[in-house]
């Protein structure tokens, strides 16, 4: 017998659907039927871990990947993964990738005439800390076009990928920044109905973080879904 | 409480970040504990049209039935070489290939047994969240039949989408297409 606590439930709107006609790729990629509901066993509530550091050393520092400085704003992204209750999340595996400063991809797909930067591969991870914590040093991404609309732009925006503690806690998503006139634009950011939780996924302007005539700062926790009640709590 | 950080696409590009070749073989070369097994198989949308740019990671026990996880404390052997966790990307056919160990069952809610399975989660350009579903093993018809996930499924057309079924070849192979929408649709989980 084998005794499980499972994840907390999403609440509507917390999440975007993946049927949303506003962002064309779904239009023949989202699933017709309702997902069914699963209550969570032990495949759900493990998932990878990485203390056998099989996803190797840390790569923090994305400006530092070719023979010199890449070019753009070079900034600091740091931040907590925590859960819904606010307690930290340690030892789970960070990864991070985005478009140079002119808003171009290094991959094959990406069309956008915009130069490519040889000193930016534009990808790193990290494995988060004792107290849930991450920092990435990098630079900008740029604002780029994309076909879903006639002259539609990405607001900037980091691409990240968390695992959390669990299989059920696997989460994928985009950081923006404050500000961005593209943001009320993009039907992907709108995509999740909450504004509250579409605020989330915007990183804040952090002057303590900056590094001074250095680097800008911009904080952005990652909070992933948190544990159900367990009997001991009802 | 915290409102939850909300689910992005993953795009086009992932593959600029998410690389890892060595995540399509979960066997660590061949050194992991029980029989290897090939799993593979293509992803499709709902025009039947192969799905190039898509990340499928997956997530299963060790050959013994155990997660390498902290939070399982069922009394069976670990395998320090068999972490459990896989991702490949689709090819331009939209195809894809594992190579792991067959899972061990595992317990589900109570006392249930559930039968071998591998879960799978599905991530693309177009999917504003990932997709979750489970792989079973078709030539394993007792225990598939008392599976407590699988028997709750009504529909036996959506059961049949989970079923990954048996390609003569050695080591053994067996073939699963996710099909993301439309006729053939897979079955996917909220979890
Ligand atoms: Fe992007």
């Amino acid at each position: 017998m084998v005794d499980v606590t499972g994840y907390r439930r999403e609440k509507p709107g917390n999440h975007p659907p993946n049927d949303y006609p506003g962002y064309s790729s779904t239009a023949k990629r989202a699933p017709k039927r309702l997902p069914i509901r699963l209550e969570h066993t032990l495949t759900e509530t493990t998932g990878p871990t990485f203390a056998g550091g099989w996803e190797g050393p840390n790569q923090a520092d994305l400006t530092r990947a070719g023979r010199g400085e890449p070019i753009g704003e070079r900034i600091i992204v740091a931040g907590r993964v925590l859960d819904e209750d606010g307690r930290p999340v340690p030892g789970t595996l960070v990864e991070l990738w985005q478009a140079n400063a002119a808003g171009r991809y290094l991959h094959d797909g990406d069309q956008h005439d915009a130069p490519l930067d040889p000193n930016f591969p534009g990808k790193g991870h990290v494995v988060t800390d004792a107290e849930g914590g991450y920092r990435f040093l990098t630079i900008k991404a740029g604002a780029y076009p994309w076909r879903n609309s006639y002259n539609a732009w990405r607001p900037q925006h980091l691409h990240f990928s968390v695992f959390g503690p669990a299989f059920a806690t696997r989460l994928v998503t985009q950081m923006y920044f404050p500000g961005d006139p593209l943001l009320p634009l993009d039907p992907i950011f709108n995509s999740t109905a909450d504004t509250e939780a579409r605020r989330r996924l915007i990183s804040t302007y952090d002057p303590e973080l900056s590094q001074a005539e250095y680097a800008l700062g911009y904080r952005f926790d990652i909070v992933l879904r948190g544990r159900g009640a367990t009997p001991m709590e009802t | 409480m915290l409102i939850p950080t909300a689910s992005q696409t993953v795009g086009p590009f992932f593959a600029v970040g998410l690389t890892r070749p060595e995540l399509a073989d979960l066997t660590h070369a061949g050194k992991a504990k029980g029989e290897a097994i090939v799993i593979e198989g293509q992803v499709r949308d709902g025009e039947g049209a192969p799905v190039p740019d898509a990340m499928l990671e997956i997530w299963q026990a060790n050959a013994a039935g155990k997660y390498a996880h902290p939070e399982d404390r069922q009394e069976k052997p670990a395998d320090a070489n068999f972490v459990g966790f896989g991702r490949v990307f689709t090819d331009r056919q939209g195809r894809y290939r594992f190579v792991t160990i067959r899972p061990g069952a595992v317990p589900g809610c109570g006392n249930a047994l559930q039968a071998p399975h591998i879960a799978m989660t599905v991530f693309a350009r177009g999917l504003l969240k990932h997709l979750v579903t489970r792989i079973y093993f078709a030539d394993l018809a007792a225990a598939n039949e008392a599976d407590p996930v699988l028997s709750a499924i009504d529909d036996p057309a959506a059961r049949q989408t989970l079923l990954a079924k048996p390609v003569n070849s050695t080591p053994s192979a067996y073939r699963f297409d996710v099909v993301l929408q439309g006729e053939g649709e897979t079955a996917f989980f909220d979890v």
